[in-house]
């Protein structure tokens, strides 16, 4: 930090960095909350260019706007419905950012000792930031972060080794992790949980081997452990997630955004620069925030959903009795033509019909006629944390008749007509009756309590977790089979 | 097996219990349909309709009774046609087999099954064979036409150029399916319907049915009927007290009552009492559906419609459900039928008659020689019963101040504890590692802190827009990247190049998706 002026501008940087989070705390002051984000950034950046960041400004330039125009392209052809796939993908390039630039700072090092070794001069220094004679010499030749390396001690370049390692390590995971994630979430890898027979061991497995690389690096200093130790941290990516089950994907992606933060405070340990800590700690801490308070809305715990999503059940499942009846359109009209009261519990399925348009209409239709619609949001609905809210939003839905599964799970037995839209496990009783069911004490939305209940749903298989759901079953329950977008087409003429 | 209907021999009773429509079903079972001439007429089915429907028409009941594997038939047996059944035989009908003994007995006697339809128990699976609640729900509903046909004005209340009517009103007492189809019926007509019940769980019915409940001043555990399989039992005589002065109250401004009140197994209680009648006005109607019982009202006299001399109209008829008998027989028939089905679990025409089976233990009263009645309790619960709620303990200001200060000693004890931990740790790093590390660190943790306290806030239904943010956020790697790029090592270059490019993709791609995200939300 030579320049008094770039230290300014990262503490500038960081401040607005905190606003911009902060600023998520309301839909109107969010949209303030991005341009200080956008703002920060763009500091960062130029702060960085004009001052440690070593010459080839121009070509950095160039390659942040192709970065752009990649960027942008991507960002508006997303659907609103593969957010999450977006997301993930993302973060993979994150990820593997943070492992290049680890692997730099191992290379820097390298090149600096050399230099040293070849001036005859001993590499690392006694003594921090004083360099004498010939060493001042050898140093100068070096900019950027070489020329921070050069003037460090033995203890100094230990830590940060340690800290490149880690950067590297968590960088690896976050890569291979967040494209098995994309993968799961695009539908491209198998959703179910899948592990390498040795499960468990396999990952322990691969943790050692990774300790005993960063062991043998601090000691020989090679290329060689940190290469393997890289590998081995891919492995570790890869397993992991794909040992977690498709419904637990939106804690993982929360996850790996939060490892994705860690990775970028470790590198920036390494490389001294005091914003990427900042900012590395801001987006670890929120994610891993962001996960606990998801796994609390699915009373799972932490632990559990990282090492490998659903544990098995903990005895004989209770037996569903009855049978589902099914109804077709002109009797979900009816039902609804009579309703005062209607709550939509949407969920994954509407998402992958893209059914939130015509979710809208439908609600548009109902409230023209001064019935009282909301919506019941389960915290875990969807593929990602808040991602029902977003869809909503997209087909023009006023966010303050979205409610929030406290707010709304006690009015469900004064309402007549709940309309479950895709979604399961969410509105799945035995959560709460069944000790032995694998959601067994998963918060749920309570839509049985209800007069009426349709359930929109493809066919009659199970949903993601594979649980079988008496809701369907129940004797106010009617079922209404179809792709969820077709039967609300269908539907909504129906509505006078 | 043949499944035979005789014509009915209760006086006035019309109703039959075999259609053609569930004569058709039967066969589908494997059964064999017998008729006896002329069962049918008073519900307004010929025996032509019978035979185009595939079952046979048999003479007389005794060429009936001996053809019949299993007879079926509505109201409970005289003595006469018990004599008529023989060992092996099933017997299908209502029965009172509590106010029955003798006859129970004469047919366990005889060899014969007997499944009581009134002995059904009122589980959820056996809904659909409960003949009880399908007669109820008749009742009830004609209840209200009855009323209606011997009250002098409308039920709906009108404004016309002739003047203004006001509406009937209504007082239903006992919501059971009685009571709930009479509720229905006189709301669907225009009365304004009052409703009441011993059992206040059944207020939201009773509201759901667009009535008004009926709510007493009473301060006593009221009960639970989900633990007489949803019935009403016996109430304390200050609860009975409550409930006089209530209707007391109400009598002057009622224009129709429909008292449904009855207990399993007991006279109908006295709630509508004499000078309730009196305190009416002329022209007013009471219906008594509990007159078969001794009636809910004193002055009832079953199966007769009397005046009294205010004017009041008292119906005591029995036979509400005979008196539609069409509609009667084609339910009825029906819950028969469903009860076939379970006898028949193969389809195949033969009767298994499974005593472990809730529904027809439940049911028979008479098998192999033995009186099989009353039925042990059925293993599934027909109501879950209603947790009992412990009510909150008020505390006194004493203990809420020493609870407070409990819960504050813990929390300031986990505090102290954390921070202890954390500062020891963090001086123990201090003592090993180098000053320009701690400066860092330092920066660090109170990064983490601030990023903790930040995110607690963040609205739920934004939270995929704070990943957007924070994905966004995170390429400020490109920051290590750009540091890197103008060093000397072409292999270095060319990394931090890729990575600056990757970072570049990232900021833009993740701020501008957040913009998307956000711009839509919107208010209403």
């Amino acid at each position: 930090m030579e320049f008094g002026f770039t230290t300014a501008a990262y503490v500038v940087a960081a401040v607005l960095f905190i606003f911009s989070l902060g600023g998520l705390s309301g839909q109107e002051s969010a949209k303030r909350a991005v341009w200080y984000g956008i703002v920060g950034m763009a500091l960062a950046v130029i702060a960085t260019l004009i001052g440690p960041g070593a010459g080839l400004w121009l070509l950095s330039l160039i390659l942040i706007a192709a970065g752009a125009v990649i960027g942008m392209q991507l960002a508006q052809r997303v659907q609103m419905t593969q957010m999450p796939e977006l997301v993930a993908a993302m973060h993979s390039l994150v990820g593997l950012a943070a492992v290049f630039v680890g692997i730099n700072a191992h290379i820097e090092i390298g090149r600096v000792a050399e230099a040293f070794a070849t001036a005859g001069l001993p590499f690392p220094q006694e003594t921090y930031g004083s360099l004498i004679g010939p060493a001042k010499d050898v140093a100068a030749e070096f900019r950027g972060f070489a020329a921070i390396v050069a003037k460090k001690t033995a203890v100094e370049i230990n830590i940060l080794r340690v800290e490149l390692v880690l950067g590297v390590w968590i960088g690896a995971v976050t890569f291979t992790g967040s494209i098995i994630a994309y993968g799961k979430l695009a539908g491209r890898v198998k959703s179910t949980a899948e592990k390498l027979p040795g499960g468990h061991w396999l990952n322990i497995a691969a943790a050692a081997i990774s300790a005993i690389c960063l062991i043998w690096y601090l000691a020989s200093g090679g290329f060689l452990p940190l290469l393997l130790l890289t590998l081995a941290a891919l492995f570790i990516g890869y397993h992991l997630i794909m040992g977690i089950g498709g419904a637990d994907m939106p804690v993982v992606v929360s996850m790996l955004n939060s490892y994705s933060g860690w990775a970028a405070a470790a590198i920036g340990f390494s490389l001294g620069n005091d914003l990427l800590i900042v900012v590395g700690a801001l987006v670890g801490s929120s994610g891993a925030i962001l996960s606990y308070i998801m796994c609390k809305a699915m009373n799972r715990s932490f632990i559990s959903v990282i090492l490998g999503g659903f544990g098995g059940p903990a005895g004989e499942q209770m037996q569903v009795e009855g049978e589902q009846v099914a109804i077709e359109a002109d009797g979900v009209a009816t039902a609804l033509n009579e309703a005062d009261s209607v709550i939509i519990v949407p969920g994954y399925g509407m998402a992958v019909a893209q059914a939130q348009g015509a979710v809208s209409d439908l609600v548009k239709k109902l409230r023209a006629k001064g019935k009282n619609v909301r919506f019941a949001i389960h915290p875990v609905a969807g593929r990602l944390p808040g991602h029902m809210n977003v869809l909503l939003a997209e087909a023009k839905v006023p966010y303050d008749i979205v409610m929030e599964m406290d707010e709304i799970n006690d009015d469900f037995p004064d309402t007549d007509v709940v309309i479950v839209i895709g979604s399961n496990d969410i509105v799945n009783p035995a959560a709460q009756d069944d000790p032995n069911s694998p959601i067994a004490g998963m918060p749920v939305l309570e839509v049985w309590k209800s007069k009426q209940v349709f359930v929109s749903k493809r066919g009659q298989g199970t949903g993601y977790s594979g649980i079988e759901n008496p809701l369907f079953f129940k004797d106010n329950t009617r079922m209404f089979y179809g792709d969820a977008k077709q039967s609300l087409d269908k539907l909504i003429p129906l509505i006078d | 097996m043949k499944i035979g209907t005789p014509k009915e021999i209760f006086e006035g009773e019309r109703r039959v219990a075999m259609t053609p429509d569930s004569a058709a079903q039967l066969q589908k079972l494997g059964h064999d349909c017998l008729i006896q001439s002329g069962a049918g007429e008073g519900a307004g089915f010929d025996d032509a309709a019978y035979k185009s429907a595939g079952v046979e028409v048999v003479k007389d009941a005794k060429a009936l009774y001996e053809a019949a594997d299993v007879v079926a038939k509505v109201r409970p047996p005289s003595e006469a046609e018990v004599q008529m059944l023989r060992e092996g035989q099933t017997l299908i009908s209502f029965f009172n087999p509590a106010g029955n003994k003798d006859l129970m007995e004469a047919a366990a006697e005889r060899g014969a099954t007997v499944i009581a339809m009134d002995m059904v128990p009122r589980i959820s699976r056996a809904q659909k064979m409960d003949a009880l609640s399908s007669m109820a729900n008749i009742a009830g509903y004609r209840a209200v036409i009855e009323a209606g046909n011997n009250f002098g004005r409308f039920f709906t209340g009108q404004i016309t150029a002739a003047g203004k009517v006001p509406p009937a009103k209504v007082l239903v007492v006992g919501a059971g399916v009685a009571g709930l189809a009479a509720i229905g019926t006189s709301t669907s007509l225009g009365a304004i319907t009052y409703a009441f019940d011993v059992r206040p769980e059944v207020a939201e019915q009773v509201e759901s049915m667009g009535a008004e409940f009926v709510y007493l001043d009473f301060e006593e555990e009221q009960q639970d009927g989900s633990a007489s399989g949803g019935y009403a039992s016996v109430s304390s005589p200050e609860f009975r007290e409550a409930q006089l002065a209530k209707f007391r109250e109400l009598a002057p401004d009622m224009d129709i009552v429909i008292t449904t009140a009855l207990i399993p197994n007991r006279e109908a209680p006295e709630l509508w009492t004499e000078d309730m009648v009196k305190a009416m006005k002329p022209g007013s109607v009471i219906v008594d559906l509990a007159a078969e019982k001794g009636g809910n009202c004193k002055l009832t006299k079953a199966d007769e419609k009397i005046v009294t001399d205010n004017g009041v109209t008292i119906i005591g008829y029995t036979d509400f459900p005979s008196r539609m008998a069409a509609q009667a027989s084609t339910l009825y028939a029906t819950n028969i039928r469903h009860m076939m089905t379970d006898l028949t679990p193969e389809k195949d025409g033969e009767i298994d008659h499974d005593m472990e089976d809730d529904v027809i233990r439940g049911a028979t009263i008479a098998h192999a020689k033995e009186v099989t009645f009353p039925p042990p309790p059925p293993k599934v619960a027909a109501i879950a019963a209603a947790p009992k709620k412990e009510p909150a303990k008020e505390l006194t200001a004493e203990e809420k101040a020493a609870k407070e200060l409990a819960a504050f000693k813990q929390q300031t004890k986990n505090q102290v504890t954390l921070l202890a931990v954390g500062g020891a740790l963090l001086l123990a790093v201090g003592l090993v590692a180098p000053a320009s590390f701690i400066q860092h660190f330092i920066v660090f943790v109170l990064s983490v802190f601030v990023g903790f306290q930040v995110i607690w806030g963040v609205a739920h239904s934004l939270h995929t827009p704070l990943m957007a943010v924070t994905n966004a956020i995170s390429s400020i790697i490109i920051l290590g990247a750009l540091m890197q790029i103008g060093s000397g090592s072409w292999l270095v270059m060319i990394l931090a190049a890729a990575s600056v490019f990757m970072a570049g993709i990232n900021i833009f791609g993740g701020f501008m998706v957040t913009r998307r995200m956000l711009a839509m939300f919107q208010k209403s």
